[in-house]
């Protein structure tokens, strides 16, 4: 718990700290954000375009609330985070992803605010960043429409629970978990921002798995997917906190992924 | 407030497209909107004629002009099935029935919410348009949201488009116009009502979208069992053609002349055959991809059968799919932690 408002806090600096050093390489999506972005995000490291970085979504926003992201930078050696934004969302960075003993792969969802880029900056171990992206075309409100559950009025009844399963993946576990939680972008009218910002992956043994910080353009109700380096059968802990101190627990077993995969045809 | 919320998004939506490199330059979409539509009518049964959209998504390429409308002739005036994206398209429809049947256009039936058949419901008075209570009660709801998306696309395309709703309640059962004895069949499934129509005299079923021929179903609003159980309906509806909501003209329909569907040809030909095999490899699909641990970008990626090779849009109403069912599919299928 500590542990993780440290690292939230370090994110937070080099966001808004780092002086812009010299030039970003030319933007293969030339975006009008980026040197913007660069600068606020990835700071004065080096910075590469790299198709190393797989950015996975799908052709079309069908709901720019709930648009999904994966990235799967596993081709690059010792990669320390991988952090998703889009360029022109008012909350550019949807999570800093630290795969501390995990595969460098992340999945989940974002809003989109306006037809952006959508990208993955992936950090290795020697500092520099490897980006890679692509335009989404998106419909106009996905960060300042209230979310469903605040319109429905029941988003308390069910804030914090928590869903999800454990797999076998090769020699590592993929992991998914789902939070019921309004993800409220403080870009709506009279509802202030609210929204989980810290998840941590923890092995029966102690050993931290992942760390995440989780911004407000993570879409409601987030669910997470990560494939991390632990081959046993014992369960895995998944805790999360919201800003407003919330903390949520839970954990994963293989066993449930498997009984799931009993059911599939 | 909604016009100028219009206004901007028109706006917003010219500006993308020029920087997005959408393989066509502006000077051929600009040209696009100077030709206008020119939708086309095919005799396909005594007195009856199909207009048949594009098999594409909604694009500035077509207008939206992707769904079929049909005209049929009677002695009051012609029938038109499903008046299509926008009111420029509704009174190209107009002037193409008058033509065509020599009656202008007396009666409206809107087939069901989606834009891309009730919005032309705008070149019409409302006193001509019919459509099911759960369809009007649906466009309440939805249409002037499905307006703003369709001039977000569309821009020029949906110029005096304004949400109109039907007047007339559409019972089902048979009922006798201009001569013309037809069955009004209310079902449900694709959406919340989902309206066919039989033409006694030719056997001609147009089926709106519960079917799809070669063209992948799309599913926004689609409750996958409740639409199953329709298109069983409509399979028992003898009937020697049917006129899909998107894709080609299907005639391997049923002519038995009576309801035993025991000689039913599932054979690749019959267009409600293979909206019901799409339908349960859908369900089936993103059900074991929930429980094989994929997430939704992944589960758009699965693969199709090589029995849907010649199903247009495949991929892209796959990835749509996976947006409309899996979050529920999950919330279904995961277990509390
Ligand atoms: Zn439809």
């Amino acid at each position: 718990m500590k542990k993780s408002m440290i690292c939230c806090l370090a994110s937070v600096l080099v966001w808004s700290g780092a002086a812009w050093a010299g030039e970003y390489p030319a933007d293969p999506l030339d975006s009008p954000m980026w040197d913007y972005r660069a600068n606020e995000i990835l700071g004065d490291a080096e910075v590469v375009f790299d198709d190393a970085v797989q950015v996975i979504v799908p052709q079309l926003a069908e709901n720019q609330h709930v648009f999904p992201v994966t990235v799967d930078a596993s081709a690059l050696p010792d990669v320390k985070r991988i952090v998703i934004f889009a360029d022109l969302n008012p909350i550019p960075v949807a999570i800093d992803y630290r795969p501390i003993n995990a595969r460098a792969f992340v999945a989940t969802r974002i809003k989109l605010d306006q037809r952006t880029p959508v990208r993955a900056a992936v950090q290795t171990g020697d500092g520099r960043w490897h980006v890679s992206g692509v335009w989404v075309d998106a419909a106009g409100g996905g960060c300042s429409a209230p979310p469903v559950s605040r319109v429905k009025g029941d988003w308390a009844q069910h804030l914090g629970e928590m869903r999800g399963a454990a797999w076998p993946d090769h020699d590592d576990t993929r992991i998914r978990v789902s939070f019921r939680h309004p993800m409220d972008t403080g870009l709506v009218e009279n509802i202030s921002a609210y929204n989980i910002d810290t998840l941590s992956v923890t092995a029966a043994d102690g050993t931290k798995l992942a760390e995440m910080s989780v911004f407000g353009a993570v879409a409601e109700d987030p669910v997470f997917t990560m494939i991390v380096k632990d081959a046993g059968e014992a369960p895995i802990a998944v805790s999360a906190r919201d800003t407003a101190g919330l903390e949520f627990d839970g954990s994963v077993s293989r066993r449930a992924g498997v009984d799931l995969l009993a059911q599939a045809r | 407030m909604t016009i100028s919320r219009r206004a901007l998004l028109a706006a917003a939506a010219s500006l993308p497209v020029a920087v997005a490199g959408h393989g066509l330059a502006a000077t051929a979409l600009a040209q696009q909107f100077a030709t206008g539509y020119h939708p086309r009518a095919e005799s396909i049964a005594d007195g009856i004629w199909m207009v048949r959209g594009a098999d594409e998504a909604i694009a500035m390429t077509n207008g939206g002009a992707i769904a079929n409308s049909a005209f049929i002739a009677t002695d009051e005036g012609t029938i038109l099935f499903d008046p299509g994206p926008s009111r420029e398209y509704a009174l190209a429809l107009t002037a193409l029935a008058e033509e065509v049947t020599g009656k202008p256009v007396t009666r409206v039936y809107v087939s069901h919410l989606h834009p891309d058949h009730a919005l032309g419901a705008a070149g019409f008075a409302p006193e001509l348009l019919h459509a099911l209570p759960e369809t009007r009660r649906e466009l309440v709801d939805e249409g002037e949201g499905f307006a703003d998306g369709m001039y977000r696309i569309l821009a020029d395309w949906m110029k005096g488009t304004a949400l109109v709703l039907p007047n007339g309640d559409v019972k089902p059962g048979d009922v006798t116009y201009g001569g013309r004895k037809l069955r009004l069949l209310a079902l449900q499934g694709h959406s919340g009502g989902d309206l066919a129509l039989l033409d006694h005299a030719t056997g001609t079923l147009i089926a709106g979208d519960l079917v799809f021929n070669n063209r992948a179903p799309a599913t926004p609003h689609a409750d996958i069992a409740a639409w199953q159980k329709s298109l069983t309906e409509l399979a028992a509806v003898p009937h020697n053609i049917l006129l899909p909501g998107h894709g080609p003209l299907d005639t391997g329909g049923l002519n038995t002349g009576g309801l035993d569907t025991g000689g039913l040809d599932t054979g690749g030909q019959d267009a409600i055959a293979q909206t019901a095999d799409w339908l349960g490899w859908l369900d089936g699909a993103l059900h074991d991809a929930v429980a094989q641990g994929l997430d939704m970008a992944e589960a758009g990626n699965i693969a199709i059968p090589g029995r849907f090779a010649g199903v247009k849009l495949a991929r892209y109403e796959l990835q749509r799919s996976v947006s409309h069912f899996y979050p529920a599919l999950e919330a279904e299928l995961l277990p509390r932690l």
